[in-house]
């Protein structure tokens, strides 16, 4: 299955590692991610001022991109990028008026169709099916507890939720087709604070330790996400002793397929636990 | 006699002056009695420094070229800007720490960029300005030095950007880390360096130095050149 799929900055910049993974572990199940010819940084944030279309043009141009170069669907991995590229189509879809507005401003270009539909690379799998997920996995997870983490992007507002808001299951679901003993944290959906990380840590660093401590007291020895900004917050701002590593679900979905992972931008390394749970041992033998 | 040429009506800083329609605005401006102390350089379209801006009869929107590659128009209303007063990040370019982030050290506002496209609107080279912005963005230096190569830095881009970017000071930016980092190295040049360095050439300089206006003149006449085809 090949589709056409949306990187981001942050992808190519500051979080290789879960690009690389992801790469990596569709390719194990048979899905071709095909990068778009043309992007552009889609704001990182949706603008919410009603009468803002300026910061509406980029994720639209992206789009246009996606509709000439005959996709229907486009696939995102980072999760600012799914919410922002998704809140902009909506804001089309909904509003012909403010397309239209939008048309006639991209003077230079065809106009946008309003038909794409953007996809979280966690739909993708979902629609692959997970029972087909569990019959690639070559080095079960057993063994290994981990706390699902969503945060807000992939939920809120609501139009835009990949999964039950109130009380997802998509992450829990992957995690249990590749053997990992998934541990429930009541804080899943919490904020972790997002880009205070820049001028005011300390909302941060209070908001991971909550996050954090609530899985750990759960028996959690690990956390699995999917957005970037997340994973910098509660990988770099965890101070106390006994600090969790995190994950990004594809990197643990490329470690069940028996494919290598680099651990090299975690701040918390993953490795001693992995090797404690004798995973890294299991792929290297396969090799 | 030669026949007398046609004419144009143009406004220079709103004042009327009737100008040959041949001209150039560069042309027309010495024609009409201005002199240019500064913003012309090399009068060819190669150096940028001439930027001229411009609205033409019965339009509403203000158009930019460069005032040696531009004929006058019958109507057109113009300005010069023989300088853009833009920041300039300061640097060691022997010292940086390259990464995917240092342009954005540098110039954190090309995150602002909003892809409204009026940079490549602007350039007078016609160039993909807002990719090699977002190239640059993307932490690609390679493909933004690539796409920003023929940047003349005229600076008219960053006058236009409703996000204040100064594109013209990202271009040479990348390029310079490109060329520093990451470009393959001639071995020739460094050979040629050290040959220098070893004095090689000093003789044939002072020889140059101390030739009269005329020895010069005839070493000039007699260099060898490339036969034209």
């Amino acid at each position: 299955m090949n589709i056409l799929y949306y990187p981001g900055c942050t992808l190519k910049t500051t979080a290789t590692s879960l690009e690389e993974s992801a790469l990596k572990a569709t390719q194990a199940l048979g899905i071709e991610l095909v990068e778009l010819k043309d992007w552009y940084c889609c704001g990182a944030v949706f603008s919410l001022s009603s009468d803002d279309l300026m910061h509406q043009i980029a994720p639209i141009r992206t789009l246009i991109n996606v509709q000439e170069e005959g996709g229907d669907r486009v696939v995102t991995i980072c999760d600012m990028c799914y919410n922002t590229l998704k809140q902009a189509n909506l804001l089309m879809k909904e509003n012909p008026d403010k397309l239209k507005t939008i048309n006639a401003f991209l003077d230079e270009q065809v106009d946008y169709k309003g038909k794409v539909r953007v996809y979280h690379l966690l739909e993708l799998l979902k629609e692959f099916g997970f029972n087909e997920i569990k019959k690639k996995v070559k080095v079960k997870l057993n063994g290994l507890k981990v706390a699902p983490y969503y945060g807000c992007m992939l939920l809120r507002p609501r139009e835009v939720a990949l999964d039950d808001p109130e009380n997802p299951g998509i992450l829990e679901e992957l995690m249990k087709s590749l053997g990992v003993e998934v541990v429930e944290n009541p804080l899943k959906t919490e904020c972790c604070g997002s880009y205070h990380t820049v001028n005011r840590k300390e909302i941060v660093e209070k908001k991971t330790k909550q996050i954090v401590s609530s899985a750990r007291e759960r028996g959690a020895e690990a956390l699995v996400l999917s957005c970037p900004l997340c994973h910098f917050n509660l990988d770099t701002r965890q101070l106390e002793a006994g600090r969790l590593p995190i994950f990004y679900f594809t990197e643990l979905m490329a470690l069940a397929f028996g494919l290598e992972v680099d651990f090299s931008e975690h701040r918390v390394d993953p490795k001693h636990l992995l090797e404690e749970k004798g995973i890294l041992k299991k792929i290297r033998v396969m090799r | 006699m030669a026949t007398k040429p046609e004419m144009a009506k143009i406004y220079i800083m709103g004042k009327e002056h009737q100008v040959p329609k041949e001209l150039t605005i560069m042309g027309a401006l010495e024609y009409a009695g201005y002199k240019y102390i500064r913003g012309a350089g090399c009068r060819a379209g190669f150096c940028g420094a001439c930027s001229t801006i411009y609205r033409k009869k019965g339009e509403y929107k203000l158009y930019s070229d460069l005032a040696c590659q531009t004929l006058v128009q019958d109507g057109m209303r113009l300005v010069q800007l023989p300088f853009v007063p833009a920041v300039k990040a300061k640097y060691d370019l022997g010292k940086l720490d390259v990464s995917k982030n240092t342009v954005l050290e540098y110039y954190p506002e090309i995150a602002r960029c909003v892809t409204c496209n009026t940079c490549n609107k602007t350039c007078p080279q016609d160039l993909e300005v807002m990719e090699f912005i977002q190239a640059a963005l993307k932490g690609d230096i390679e493909k933004s030095a690539r796409l920003s190569f023929d940047c003349i830095q005229c600076g008219l881009c960053a006058v236009r950007c409703p996000a204040d970017i100064k594109h013209y000071h990202v271009g040479q930016l990348v390029r310079r880390l490109y060329g520093k980092y990451m470009s393959k190295k001639s071995k020739n040049l460094e050979k040629r360096l050290k040959e220098m360095a070893h004095g090689k050439y000093d003789s044939e300089i002072d020889r140059l130095t101390r030739a009269s206006k005329e020895e010069l003149r005839q070493i000039y006449k007699s260099r060898d050149i490339e036969a034209a085809k």
